[in-house]
């Protein structure tokens, strides 16, 4: 793997959704259809992140289980979220119930 | 003529206003720093990765990527994907600074991250004209990005000292903190549905090569999450209010 590459490649390309945009913006306007789907771009892909990552967690089976720690760990976590919208508190709550979940149902 | 702070004062204002931020961010800098190694990435690469790229889901993201020796063009395009939202931020602030200088620009964008954005955006919308506000963003972007460093590096050193850490499940931290992003979030039907459809289309084509049902469940989410905005009554007016709604 040349990490060199990687790195400057994913340098550009998150330069590349920062800064124009800045700039442009004093001088042109984003079509609404774009801004709208920005908008979307948030949940759509950091769900797309978890879903995947806490239902698959070692990549190749489906595990749907309650005593999947990942699984439990993220519904209490989005619980905490919804009732309190702390990020911190969140963090902190989820990977407490991730390692009691890992210890109580070990593997 | 009215007093405004200094631009020294804005800065250090900044700096302060987004310390209560980096708590969050600090376990997560860490972590990352030592799940990146332990996924394969030298710790000159991670190090460089914190300071170059800067925006760290996606680093997690690539880091897991590196880890099951996806090809490199498919990591930066999934780095594109999940860093995407950066441009709605940039959409957001634009607006405020078109009488910066392009080195201001460059710099400010360069370093804009969630945190800074959530700050910055809020700084702008404050009911007074100082013309130094930009100065507060430098603080608090400046302020982001050494705690991100610096803590990358403990990261890469702890995960060096404990070679066994990529056993422990702590990659669960992203999803944790994702979790917490995405929750708040789901305030209207569009958006619950644009999250739930990305998510069942991600877990469906998960056995895609390359890790190409994460951005298939991105595209689509954002697709259904538009064509049911169409159909549902009120448009959002504003994405993020600025000062000309609020005013």
């Amino acid at each position: 793997m040349n990490e060199a590459i990687l790195i400057a490649g994913m340098a550009a390309v998150t330069f590349a959704v920062r800064y124009p945009v800045l700039a442009l913006l004093g001088k042109i306007e984003l079509p609404p259809l774009v801004l709208r789907a920005l908008r979307f771009v948030p949940p759509a892909v950091l769900t797309a992140i978890i879903v995947p990552a806490v239902l698959i967690p070692d990549g190749d089976h489906l595990n749907v289980g309650l005593a999947n720690p990942y699984l439990a760990a993220s519904i209490i976590a989005a619980l905490v979220s919804w009732r309190s919208k702390s990020l911190l508190l969140t963090i902190l709550v989820g990977m407490a119930a991730f390692f009691a979940w890992k210890f109580l149902f070990p593997a | 003529m009215p007093e405004y702070p200094s631009r020294r004062a804005e800065f250090w204002r900044g700096v302060r206003d987004t310390v209560p931020l980096e708590v969050g961010g600090i376990p997560f800098g860490i972590i990352f720093g030592a799940v990146a190694v332990s996924a394969g990435l030298s710790p000159a690469a991670t190090l460089a990765m914190s300071a170059f790229v800067f925006a760290g889901s996606s680093q997690f993201i690539a880091a897991g990527l590196v880890g099951q020796h996806v090809a490199i063009p498919f990591i930066i395009i999934t780095t594109f994907v999940v860093n995407l939202r950066h441009a709605l931020y940039s959409a957001t602030l634009g607006p405020h600074m078109r009488y910066l200088s392009q080195r201001w620009l460059i710099v400010l964008g360069f370093w804009l991250t969630d945190e800074s954005f959530a700050l910055v955006i809020a700084r702008y919308n404050a009911p007074d004209d100082s013309p130094h506000k930009h100065w507060y963003m430098l603080g608090s972007e400046v302020s982001m990005y050494i705690m991100w460093f610096t803590c990358t590096l403990i990261g890469v050193i702890a995960g060096q000292a404990i070679p066994d850490a990529s056993g422990w499940g702590l990659e669960f931290a992203m999803v944790v903190t994702f979790t917490g992003l995405v929750v708040p979030m789901l305030k209207d039907r569009p958006m619950v549905v644009a999250a739930v459809v990305a998510g069942i289309t991600a877990l469906l084509a998960n056995g895609l090569e390359n890790k190409l049902g994460l951005m298939l469940g991105a595209l689509l989410g954002v697709a259904v999450g538009l064509v049911v905005e169409s159909f549902s009554k009120p448009q959002p007016v504003a994405i993020i209010p600025d000062e000309e709604v609020a005013a």
